[in-house]
């Protein structure tokens, strides 16, 4: 009986409430299991962006041929520069979202509002950032043909070996062909807007430009793009079915079609990661500043957030790494 | 409402007199890894493009990086280092155990369909 009773008590103690599990509060690790589960829905990502890769090692397109714009210096080839300032945007405002973290340990509350509303600067600086990436990405430089079999064909100066811009080249052959819209065809069909210039009038200017060379998109063993030699070219250019500008989830200028799909798909779910950490911090933010925090007593919820903001801040770590470097 | 934090890093070998201390110190030393991430980065040092498992050193290095960094913005910005052995480890155990699983059934695949496309009566260079 005694044995019974006390069983009961010592139960009552561990199950009765007020602990704390691993020592942690209940907030905190429920947030902490979540990053545990998104972690792994990006790492799903990443690990099927690697998996087209190795499925097309040989053809892939080059970070550094895609991404090589910086803001006030067009036309000069400056890969990585930009997303490189990028990532050290986001650690900086990593940065700042810790110290309000400490800030809120010693209950300084100016110095917490402080500290997140320069966090939440840095995080819309990052989301403008990656705006103008996407801008850049999607017009494109310097556009391309596809083939029947959905190859990318670039154009390349034989001279320099540098990209050459297909409004630069093509020919003028007047036409008729509009962009078939509902109100100027028939009702219920249309399509997209038309490329700028025909296929015929790029084949034309490639064929009376001797200068031009096609660039393809298999690489040969040191990791270049395989230039073809005039004659292949022009045998090449024959097979061009469609004139290609920028980037769009359909096709894109700078080689496989997936490579577009990933970039969009896993900086746009990082990117809407960020968007809604900005917004919590805002709330956040807002609450520091009419005292919610003050008044509860401790800032666990700038705790909570700030781990939201640091996981996303390490997400970006990892695409950085995926989509720039390797 | 005081909270203990453990202020060394690299195992003991460096000790900070203040948590934000530690942060600052962590900060330059993610931006060190950064900028020689970039750096690699840009020159592409031949001596690095052998290979190495299937993939070019350069790559190994960058991802090795990138996990180091992953490790400090995890252990120091959100206070792993300060959590009990069991929470750390029921949140990093899943991810260690499935991830590398995942990444290694799937890029196997990939590259045995890289060779049936290369080796294979499909062609696709037409």
């Amino acid at each position: 009986m005694d044995a019974t009773l006390t069983n009961q008590s010592e139960n009552e103690k561990i199950w009765g409430g007020g602990n704390k599990p691993l020592n942690s509060s209940y907030g905190k690790m429920m947030m902490w299991f979540f990053i545990v589960s998104d972690a792994l829905t990006f790492s799903g990502f990443l690990a099927a962006y690697g998996f087209s890769r190795f499925k097309f090692i040989d053809s892939w397109p080059i970070a550094d041929e895609v991404f090589n714009h910086f803001p006030f210096l067009h036309g000069v080839d400056a890969p990585m520069y930009y997303v490189a300032l990028m990532t050290f945007i986001l650690i900086f405002s990593s940065v700042t979202m810790v110290l309000a973290v400490d800030a809120g340990h010693h209950m300084k509350k100016n110095k917490v509002a402080f500290y997140m509303l320069l966090t939440i600067v840095g995080g819309a600086i990052f989301l403008g950032s990656q705006a103008w990436e996407w801008k850049n990405f999607i017009n494109g430089q310097y556009g391309a043909v596809e083939t029947r079999g959905g190859q990318i064909l670039q154009f390349v100066s034989a001279d320099t070996g540098k990209r050459v811009n297909i409004t630069s080249f093509a020919a003028s052959i007047p036409t008729d062909r509009e962009q078939h819209q509902g109100r100027n065809g028939i009702w219920y069909a249309s399509e997209s807007t038309l490329p700028t210039y025909s296929v015929e009038e790029i084949k034309k200017g490639f064929i009376n430009n001797n200068d031009l060379l096609l660039k393809t998109q298999q690489l040969d063993e040191n990791g270049h793009k395989i230039v073809l030699s005039r004659e292949e070219s022009i045998s090449k250019i024959a097979q061009s079915v469609y004139v290609v500008e920028g980037a769009n989830l359909i096709r894109n200028e700078y080689g496989n079609r997936l490579f577009a799909n990933f970039f969009f798909f896993i900086t746009g779910f990082h990117g809407f990661h960020v968007l809604s950490g900005v917004l919590i911090n805002l709330i956040v933010f807002f609450n520091v500043v009419i005292g919610t925090y003050e008044k509860r007593g401790h800032y666990e919820m700038v705790e909570k957030v700030g781990l939201y903001w640091h996981f996303v801040d390490l997400v970006w770590v990892f695409v950085f790494t995926f989509f720039y470097l390797v | 409402m005081a909270v203990e934090h453990k202020l060394s890093i690299f195992r003991g070998r460096l000790t900070f007199a203040s948590n934000t201390q530690k942060i600052w110190g962590v900060l330059i030393f993610l931006s060190i890894v950064t900028v020689v991430e970039v750096a690699l980065g840009i020159f592409k040092p031949t001596i690095l493009m052998s290979y190495f498992l299937g993939m070019k050193l350069l790559n190994w290095i960058f991802i090795i990086l990138t996990i180091v960094k992953a490790y400090y913005i995890a252990w120091d910005f959100m206070h792993l280092r300060d959590e009990t052995r069991s929470l750390t480890s029921s949140i990093v155990l899943p991810l260690v155990i499935l991830i590398p699983y995942l990444v290694f059934i799937l890029l196997l695949e990939a590259d045995y369909i890289y060779n049936v496309m290369t080796d294979g009566f499909v062609s696709w260079n037409f």
